[in-house]
């Protein structure tokens, strides 16, 4: 590996770790769009920057591109407020308006300066490393390394010092303003750090593809985790896997860098969407299967009980007219109920063990009375009672 | 018993985008009472314990905690919103909720230790939910969750309490077993005011109960104002409950 590799992957990881930590909160808030929106609207505060330093990575640049950043929250909070239209819809309103007016600027002046949407967008990692900072004379590394670098320090050190009025805030706006905990200037500096990270990562991913790494990585770890540090450290894992991957799969590939870790992203979220071990798409599947057979025991071993007296009731043949099942469910019901000692069959004709009989008055008992205690001991062994 | 009064209210009108939804409240609460707020759907019950709390702005009019503005008081004061204002598939486990209560008295920036640990841990033990504390909120029944509610605001250790709806979507073992929590708190010098929906308990569980509609129709102890005149004044329609003093 080179040294540019090396600062390419670093940069890389670093902006991953910077934006996953304000996008896991804003996925909890359920403001994934606002960043779209943010990526977008920044674009008039690039250009006003730009325009006055000549330098993307001045400082300046950034508070200026933040302000618009913030200044895009305000409006759509504004127009959201009349009630004359939806949350979505004020979105949809306020971002392309601030990112044309970018365009236009940059469209008039496009002889001067040396600023191309193209650029801003979608970023380009692999000349990162060429833009040195230079303290006199002195290579200190490249210049959005120590960007990006300091947008995570100072996100991090907020992050320790507000994550309780950030957890509480963001779980419950109501109990935080009553505690005095003030929500309105967590959302503001939520805004505020996101819009920044946003404007401190497009020089190396590009604005567009910052919303990847704001959502992506938080959602992929919101279906693994109910713990809220973890979820933010699980994002940020993810955020890097997908970084340092998508830098290989580009080499490998000769193609975009931004676009292989955004691919890599949502490879990762896929993967995670299928597989999980609770929320994942095959495991919901499998408990739903799970449950559906269960149900259908229970039902088989109630008709059962309720037949005691009358043995045609119980004839093996008898059962799946009378329930109404097709042969195979009928038989894939009664094989369970076999496994689990819950049934004998004695010359065609089923009956309930005392284990069946046990089982169904607890499980019927729990469906009508909903006692908690009970079903506790269940849950472990029966999927019907975990909701 | 009835002559300090905890919260006091005068003229108090609160408005969305210009509409009235509380109009000229005047109302005291006195200390130590187990009150209840009722009023049809719309009359403002929960938008008057929000705009005590500070949580929404009113137009005019103010609101008194023992003689103080509600910001110099807020240690006195334990809130538990409605069930459905927060997300219950938030990443959070039901200690940690409880845990949130005691955020107020820490302040900006500290962080809850052992001692808040072992404030909440007590809290779970009072609405008996201890061996639910490391479960996940979302797999908690309705009832448990009204019950981690009402354990993060006795951790709060408050002087007055208010809640919106406590009762909504539990099943009636629940409703009993917070009631009798609410019961202990008044017996212990604490007032409880409550948005109430069931009128037909509001004998049996209150001594105190005011009727709102946008305007405030009535209040004092239930005895003495529960009747079918106030229902009728409040709910629009001849109202008949069954009174059992």
């Amino acid at each position: 590996m080179s040294s540019a590799q090396i600062e390419i992957q670093l940069i890389a990881s670093l902006v991953a770790i910077a934006c996953a930590i304000p996008g896991t909160f804003l996925v909890l808030r359920k403001m994934a769009l606002i960043t779209d929106a943010i990526s977008h609207s920044i674009l008039p505060g690039i250009v006003i920057g730009f325009f006055i330093t000549h330098d993307l990575s001045s400082p300046l640049l950034i508070l200026l591109a933040a302000l618009s950043g913030v200044l895009t929250v305000v409006l759509v909070e504004f127009i959201q407020k009349t009630g004359l239209v939806k949350e979505d819809t004020a979105i949809g309103l306020v971002f392309p308006a601030l990112f044309s007016i970018g365009v236009i600027m940059i469209a008039q002046n496009a002889n001067d300066v040396h600023l191309d949407i193209d650029a801003v967008l979608l970023g380009e990692l692999a000349f990162a490393p060429f833009d040195r900072l230079l303290i006199s004379g002195t290579d200190m590394g490249p210049k959005s390394l120590w960007i990006i670098g300091t947008i995570l320090l100072i996100t991090i050190g907020l992050l320790f010092a507000f994550f309780k009025e950030l957890k509480v805030s963001t779980f419950d706006a109501g109990l935080a303003a009553a505690l005095g905990l003030s929500p309105v200037v967590m959302h503001y500096g939520l805004m505020t750090v996101a819009s920044v990270t946003t404007v401190g990562a497009f020089d190396a991913v590009g604005a567009i593809l910052v919303i990847a790494f704001m959502i992506a990585p938080a959602a992929t770890a919101y279906l693994l985790t109910n713990d809220l540090k973890k979820m933010l450290l699980l994002a940020c894992v993810f955020g890097v896997i997908a970084a340092i991957a998508g830098y290989w799969l580009a080499h490998r590939l000769d193609t975009s860098i931004s676009g292989s870790m955004t691919s890599v992203l949502g490879i990762i979220f896929l993967t995670v969407y299928l597989f999980a071990p609770n929320r994942g798409y095959f495991s919901v599947l499998y408990r739903q299967r799970q449950q559906r057979i269960e149900v259908s025991l229970l039902t088989f071993l109630l008709h059962l009980g309720n037949h005691e007296e009358d043995e045609n009731e119980r004839h093996v043949k008898h059962l799946n007219e009378h329930i109404n099942w097709q042969k195979v469910k009928a038989k894939s019901v009664l094989d369970l109920a076999l496994k689990n000692n819950m049934i004998t069959i004695d010359d065609s004709i089923v009956s309930l063990t005392e284990k069946g009989q046990h089982f169904t008055t607890e499980a019927i008992d729990y469906i009508v009375t909903n006692k908690n205690s009970e079903i506790e001991k269940m849950k472990d062994r029966f999927f019907l009672f975990r909701g | 018993m009835e002559n300090k009064i905890a919260v006091q209210i005068d003229d108090l009108t609160v408005a969305y985008n210009y509409k009235p939804v509380l109009w000229d409240i005047d109302l005291s609460i006195p200390e130590g009472v187990l009150m209840a707020i009722v009023g049809p759907n719309g009359a403002g019950k929960s938008t008057l314990i929000k705009s005590i709390l500070d949580i929404i702005k009113p137009i005019a009019g103010s609101v008194k905690i023992y003689d103080k503005p509600y910001k110099k008081q807020r240690s006195l004061v334990a809130y538990v919103p409605q069930k459905g204002s927060v997300d219950w598939d938030f990443p959070t486990t039901a200690l940690d909720v409880v845990m949130m209560g005691t955020y107020g008295s820490l302040g900006w920036i500290k962080r809850p230790g052992q001692k808040q640990k072992k404030a909440a841990l007590e809290a779970l033990e009072k609405v008996r939910m201890l061996a639910f504390k490391n479960r996940q909120i979302s797999q908690l029944s309705g009832g448990q969750q009204q019950r981690i509610f009402l354990a993060r605001a006795l951790v709060q250790n408050a002087s007055i309490y208010f809640m919106d709806e406590p009762f909504q979507g539990v099943d009636a073992t629940t409703e009993k077993a917070i009631i009798n929590i609410l019961k202990e708190l008044r017996k212990s010098g604490k007032t409880v005011v409550v948005v109430h929906h069931d009128l037909q308990t509001v004998p049996e569980y209150f001594d105190w109960v005011t009727f709102l509609n946008v305007k405030k129709i009535a209040t004092g102890p239930v005895k003495d104002i529960f009747n079918d005149d106030n229902l009728t004044k409040t709910y629009g329609i001849n109202y008949k409950v069954s009174v059992q003093q």
